[in-house]
C-alpha cells in the first residue's frame, strides 16, 4: 500500500481546509471584497512556509523517503495562466471553492457539491477537447 | 482542548500548517502538490475518449488521487469529530447584502439556499453549481493549476508564471464577487 501516505496526508490536509473555514462560500466572498484578512492570512502564511521549507530542501539538498533527491521542474510562461486564470477566478468567486475544498466540502456533507464536482470535471474534459483551438 | 479544536482555527495556525503539505508531500515521495491536476486524472482514467490531452498513464499519477480520496475523508472525519458547533461569523457588511438577496442561513460553510439539492433546482442556485464547477474545471486545467498548484506549490517555488496565474485568479475573483455574482443573487 505505497499510496496509504499520500491518502494520510490527504486527510490531514482536509481537515485543515474545514478547520480553517477556507472550505466557506462565505469566506471566500469576504476575500474577494477585501472584508476579512482571513484568506490571505492562510494563503500569505502557508507560502511562507511553503518558500522556507523548499529552501531548506533545496539548501540541505534533502533525499525524500525513498533515498531520491527532490527534483523540481520550471514551469514554462503560456497565455493560459492569464486567459485560465481569469476564467477560473471567475468560477471561484461563484463556487466559493477551488479544486482541493470541493473534495472536502463533498466529505462534509454538502452532498450536492459533487454536482460541482462532476462539472468541474466536465470543463476540465472540454478544455482537453478542444485546447488546440485556443491561444497558448 | 477538544472544545478549542471545535472552533474555527485561526489563519496563524491553519496557514502554516497547509503550506506544511509542500514538503510533505516532496519528502513523501517527491510528488508536486496541485489537486486541479486530479481532474484531468478523472477524465483520463473514465472518459479519455481519444482526446489526446488525456491519452497519458495517469496510473503513474494515481498517489494524487489517493489524496483527493484523503481530503474528502479528511472532510467527513471533520464533520463527524470537530464540527464547529456555532453559525460561521461573516463581517457585517457582507450578512448585510446577502440579506437583500434572501441569504440568512449561517448555520453550514456554504449557504444552503444555493448549495443544497433544493437549490439545485433554483435558477440561481443552478447557475453556481453547474455553470461555476465547469469555470473552475476549465480555468484552472487552461491555467495549468489552481490555488494548491500555482498559488501554494508555484509561488513556493518561486515560479514566475504561478505568480501571473495567482493574480488572473484574485483579478476574476474580484470581477466576479463585486460585479457578476450580484447579479446572479437577484435572480
Amino acid at each position: 500500500m505505497k499510496n496509504l501516505k499520500y491518502l494520510l496526508a490527504g486527510i490531514a490536509f482536509g481537515l485543515l481546509l474545514v478547520k480553517s473555514e477556507v472550505v466557506s462560500w462565505f469566506r471566500i466572498q469576504e476575500m474577494f471584497r477585501f472584508q476579512s484578512f482571513h484568506m490571505y492570512g492562510v494563503i500569505g502564511s502557508a507560502v511562507l512556509t511553503g518558500m522556507l521549507a523548499v529552501w531548506l530542501i533545496r539548501k540541505m539538498n534533502i533525499k525524500d523517503l525513498e533515498g531520491r533527491p527532490v527534483s523540481f521542474r520550471k514551469k514554462e510562461f503560456s497565455k493560459g495562466q492569464v486567459y485560465g486564470g481569469l476564467l477560473f477566478g471567475l468560477g471561484w468567486g461563484m463556487t466559493g471553492a477551488c479544486p482541493g475544498p470541493l473534495f472536502a466540502l463533498v466529505g462534509t456533507g454538502a452532498t450536492v457539491i459533487a454536482v460541482m464536482l462532476a462539472s468541474a470535471v466536465a470543463g476540465t474534459w472540454v478544455y482537453g477537447r478542444v485546447r488546440d483551438r485556443l491561444p497558448h | 482542548m477538544l472544545e478549542l479544536l471545535r472552533q474555527p482555527w485561526p489563519w496563524y495556525l491553519a496557514g502554516p500548517l497547509i503550506g506544511l503539505t509542500v514538503p510533505a508531500l516532496l519528502l513523501l515521495g517527491n510528488k508536486k502538490f496541485g489537486i486541479s491536476s486530479n481532474l484531468k486524472h478523472i477524465c483520463a482514467s473514465c472518459f479519455p475518449a481519444g482526446v489526446p490531452f488525456f491519452r497519458y498513464d495517469w496510473k503513474k499519477e494515481a498517489w494524487n488521487l489517493w489524496f483527493a480520496g484523503g481530503i474528502l475523508l479528511g472532510g467527513a472525519l471533520t464533520a463527524l469529530l470537530l464540527q464547529t458547533p456555532e453559525p460561521v461569523q461573516v463581517h457585517h457588511k457582507l450578512a448585510t447584502e446577502l440579506a437583500g438577496y434572501g441569504i440568512s442561513d449561517y448555520s453550514s460553510l456554504v449557504p444552503p439556499e444555493l448549495f443544497t439539492w433544493e437549490g439545485l433546482f433554483t435558477l440561481r442556485g443552478a447557475l453556481l453549481i453547474v455553470l461555476g464547477g465547469f469555470l473552475v474545471g476549465f480555468g484552472t486545467r487552461y491555467a495549468g493549476g489552481c490555488t494548491s498548484g500555482h498559488s501554494i506549490f508555484g509561488l513556493s517555488t518561486l515560479q514566475g508564471p504561478s505568480l501571473i496565474a495567482t493574480v488572473c485568479f484574485m483579478i476574476g475573483g474580484i470581477i466576479m464577487a463585486n460585479f457578476i455574482l450580484p447579479l446572479i443573487l437577484k435572480l
